[in-house]
């Protein structure tokens, strides 16, 4: 908007009040947000100096993890300000307040009057006077732009080191870290996050950290920082030194309180507001990170969106509302490193007790601070499941005498309802964005609301770190009576997240590994049903380049056969469309021969079959076979099942057996979720049982009936239409195309006819043969890359990953033997 | 009641790799070892069950689970883990020296056998 417009609005405006926020971030905005649900007569107008709409920072260390996105942590967007005809000036920064004529003058001089004045001003990172800051490669890590150039100084191998061991400095250096670099935290005391831990917790912390590859050195005061120009590393007051390519400063926040000292307001550390967010001045007021409230201020976010409530009620005339000041609660957002704090933790005061728990191996410490029966503070680290109940009783007063006996593993409510109906309607269930407890019974009446994606929609709660999910689906449980659940399967107790959500975690935090993943997301030890499970997942999200982990597949998937009840196997050469040839057969004869294969059998899959062969045969079956393997084994492309089409066949309209074995070739050797067969046919007879197959061509005159999700087993399914098209060419790529969204999509051992059922295949469409183009070239570009990594698994008979893969170990013959007298 | 031990050199311990078993035929017995970790651990490779081979399983933790219908069975113990009837397989007293796994192949040691003795 041009000055010129602005001021001829200037001038037309009287009948309204004159609304002006200094300061668009989260506090300030929601301020406004509560305004706006009341019935108000302000003309509204925001100042902001980032050139960004109001964004939750909250989240960026998620952004630099690369978790999300920059868009997805915007809260308001453009249309949000219009929609509400809110005057955005971003990129404006205020100079200066002229109390005496209610105005406020920004930076080039524009002139904006107010009636009310708003200050949220929030808090700038506190930059240590350590010489040699003012170097380049030094970053502070507080707003959209920072982790931006963060994000384009991050690259494999560089050498960063994060100065202070606080919330901020370990969220900044996961991200560095999952970014590729080498990172360093480096902490003034003896304990990580040391206002939120006592001296155990910051020791557990420091192990978890530690455990993802992050180096840590504490207590370590940093002397300067040197380089010529650019920095090149730290030298500490011991002496020593660290190389360093780029120095993240976390060492602490300060409120931004110049502009309101300049204006001769009342402040201290932050803004000095009373219990109605008022400062000294009757017309402004102030809220958010720049505030000092009976001598406390504030740097975590559920009490700014309290104070942006009780402001909204003192400038709407209702004054109905008071802050009453918060008692910490903190909750570091790592995956994987659960670490909760709040209230006051640190011992040492006459009567209070302490009540503590720990288990090394499993990395849990759990410690209550209790004081005439009543919770003073809490420390959880590793397992954070009981963070409400804590904070409930903690607020409430709660008299502990009758918990005392169970107050480390508080019991369970039979009825899960209980927990939430206990809770007050001023709960914030949602920290990152400011929901209540009240806010989202309110929305779920006025809207009718039954998921968890309406409840997202409608109240935002759950859209940002995820941690209250549980709480809002016990909400929605509570309070609607059809609440449909989310089919949002946990893939195993032994990895307690969603397949959705461990596709997240591995990606973002770039894990390569089973173990891996069980190390840090696990119990260290997983299962037949996780580890296979996640070997899937990893070849899949990495397109085969990943670190295989044999010990954690199945035995069909170390040997390649299919174990049988006697332990022997059973082998079946790939047959491409069910094609052989003379040669072939006599080879399979001759190693049936060979080997006193118990039975010959012909499949229902056109491919035959030798049943009963020794694991230690395997190799040298496969090698006499000369055949490819046909992955009868695996959850994996098995094979494409034809009818002889136009070759042969006096009905045939299309060549089903050229398209079939072009369909195999393109496909086989990889994995999917579950296992796959295909079948193509000439023509709508379907000799060949196309449309009972995962994935069926069916021939016409001039085109090919592509469909999907078809099942002949425990259940028989006919499969839906996906797309008909005119050449095969068109019909192999649509194949392709669902061929990978199955595989990227669907959970393990998930057949297509229930993922189709699931998902619904208008969605499948939309996403696969109708999605832009953009969208299919990358599906189709992940497929090949994983193709052209995959091979036949056959080829490992003569070179196995494990010299005894394939061996029956007889004992050694010399040493043969020790005697030695028993105990 | 013999007052000896005899110890059977087996196999480098390198032919055992992390979190694998492996069968091993000691006469009349088949055997199956695990490495766990960098601990060697024995039994009999014979799910109590339907016979399956336990040195297939996968492991998970310190416990085996049958590949042929996922019974569990504790390494340490023999003993079968979450099963709704008691069952168990005999274990094998299991030491490496000179990076050779070395089991005393007459130790075998039932966990109800015991009890009942």
């Amino acid at each position: 908007m041009s000055e010129q417009m602005d001021q001829t609005l200037d001038q037309s405006r009287g009948r309204t009040q004159q609304l002006v926020l200094v300061g668009n971030g989260m506090a300030g905005v929601s301020c406004v947000e509560q305004i706006l649900k009341q019935p108000h007569d302000f003309d509204i107008t925001i100042f902001g100096d980032e050139t960004h709409v109001n964004y939750n920072r909250i989240l960026l260390s998620l952004v630099l993890a690369g978790e999300k996105s920059p868009e997805e942590i915007v809260i308001n967007d453009i249309e949000w300000y219009q929609n509400n005809s809110i005057r955005a000036r971003l990129g404006v920064k205020i100079a200066r307040i002229d109390r005496e004529n209610r105005r406020v003058i920004d930076e080039d001089g524009g002139v904006t009057e107010y009636d009310k004045l708003i200050l949220a001003t929030g808090s700038s990172a506190f930059i240590p006077p350590i010489p040699g800051v003012e170097k380049k490669n030094v970053h502070v890590f507080r707003t959209r732009d920072d982790t931006r150039a963060l994000l384009e100084k991050a690259r494999p191998g560089l050498k960063a080191v994060v100065i202070g061991g606080g919330l901020l400095g370990l969220e900044a250096a996961r991200g560095l870290q999952v970014r590729g670099c080498d990172v360093t935290v480096v902490h003034l005391m003896e304990t990580l996050m040391d206002r939120q831990l006592d001296a155990t917790g910051g020791e557990y912390l420091k192990r978890k950290i530690e455990s993802l590859g992050i180096k840590v050195m504490l207590p370590q005061q940093t002397a300067a920082l040197f380089g010529n120009g650019r920095v090149d590393g730290l030298r500490f007051a011991s002496g020593e030194e660290l190389e360093a390519d780029l120095v993240v400063l976390a060492a602490g926040i300060r409120p931004n309180t110049d502009l309101a000292k300049q204006a001769g307001l009342d402040t201290r550390r932050g803004i000095i507001v009373n219990d109605y967010m008022e400062t000294s001045d009757p017309h402004i007021f102030a809220v958010g990170e720049c505030t000092e409230h009976r001598g406390q201020t504030f740097g975590l976010v559920a009490p700014l969106f309290e104070q942006g409530r009780v402001l909204a009620s003192t400038l709407n005339g209702t004054r109905t509302q008071t802050f009453e000041g918060a008692s910490p609660s903190t909750k570091l957002k790592i995956m994987g490193v659960d670490i909760f704090s709040a209230g006051s933790i640190h011992a040492g005061q006459p009567g209070v007790e302490e009540v503590k728990y720990e288990d090394p191996s499993l990395g849990v410490y759990k410690k209550l601070l209790i004081k005439d029966n009543q919770l003073q503070g809490v420390i959880l680290v590793g397992d954070i499941e009981d963070e409400h109940q804590y904070l409930d009783w903690m607020r409430g007063g709660t008299d502990l005498t009758p918990h005392r006996r169970t107050i480390l593993f508080p019991p369970r409510d039979a009825d899960p309802g209980l927990e939430v109906a206990a809770m007050p309607d001023s709960e914030t269930i949602c920290g990152c964005n400011g929901v209540r407890k009240g806010d989202i019974v309110q929305a779920i009446h006025k809207h009718g609301i039954t998921t968890l994606a309406g409840l997202k929609e409608r109240t935002r709660a759950s859209t940002s770190c995820g941690t209250c999910t549980g709480l809002c689906e016990k909400l929605l449980r509570a309070v609607t009576p059809n609440f449909q659940e989310e089919t949002r399967t946990t893939m195993c107790a032994c990895v307690p997240f969603s397949y959705e959500q461990l596709r997240d975690i591995i990606k973002g935090q770039k894990l390569k590994s089973v173990e891996e993943v069980l190390t840090v997301y696990g119990n260290r030890k997983g299962c037949e049903v996780c580890k296979p499970a996640l070997s899937y997942m990893l070849d899949m999200l990495w397109c085969g380049d990943h670190e295989e982990d044999r010990s954690a597949r199945f035995i069909n998937d170390r040997v390649h056969a299919n174990i049988q009840k006697d332990g022997t196997f059973s082998v079946i050469p790939r047959m491409r469309g069910g094609v052989t040839t003379p040669d072939e057969l006599r080879r399979i004869a001759d190693v049936a021969d060979k080997y006193n294969v118990p039975m010959v059998k012909v499949t229902g899959s056109q491919r035959i079959d030798l049943l009963g062969i020794k694991k230690a045969d395997l190799p040298s079956v496969w090698k006499d076979l000369g055949m490819p393997s046909g992955q009868a084994y695996t959850k994996g492309v098995r094979m494409v099942k034809t009818c002889v089409g136009t070759q042969f066949c006096r009905f045939g309209v299309q060549d089903s057996t050229s398209a079939g074995i072009e369909l195999e070739r393109r496909l086989e050797n990889l994995f999917t979720p579950h296992k796959y067969k295909m079948g193509v046919v000439g023509c709508p007879r379907n000799c060949a049982e196309a449309t009972v197959k995962d994935l069926g061509l069916i021939g016409q005159e001039g085109s090919w009936q592509v469909v999907v999700g078809g099942a002949a087993g425990k259940s028989v399914r006919k499969a839906d239409l996906l797309i008909t098209v005119e050449t095969t060419e068109q019909a192999l790529e649509a194949s392709d195309l669902f061929f990978q969204y199955y595989r990227e999509n669907a959970n393990y051992l998930e057949r297509t006819y229930d993922f189709v059922e699931r998902l619904g295949i208008e969605k499948i469409r939309k996403d696969t043969v109708y999605a832009p183009d953009a969208e299919k070239r990358d599906l189709l570009e992940r497929l090949a890359r994983s193709k052209k990594l995959s091979k036949d698994a056959w080829t490992e008979g003569e070179n196995p990953v494990n010299p005894t893969q394939f061996v029956q170990i007889e004992p050694l013959q010399n040493p043969a033997m020790r005697i030695e007298a028993s105990v | 009641m013999t007052d000896q031990i005899i110890w059977t050199a087996i196999t480098p311990v390198e032919n055992i790799p992390p979190r694998e078993g492996r069968a091993v035929n000691a006469g009349s017995q088949e055997i199956a070892i695990f490495n766990i970790g960098g601990r060697y651990l024995t039994i009999e490779n014979k799910c109590p069950h339907k016979g399956g081979p336990l040195c297939d399983g996968i492991v998970s933790g310190t416990s085996v689970v049958c590949p042929l219908h996922a019974r569990r069975f504790d390494l340490e113990t023999g003993m079968a883990v979450r099963a709704t009837e008691p069952a168990c397989v005999a274990t094998y007293p299991t030491k490496v020296e000179g990076g050779v796994i070395y089991v005393d192949l007459a130790g075998a040691r039932k966990a109800y056998e015991d009890a009942a003795a």
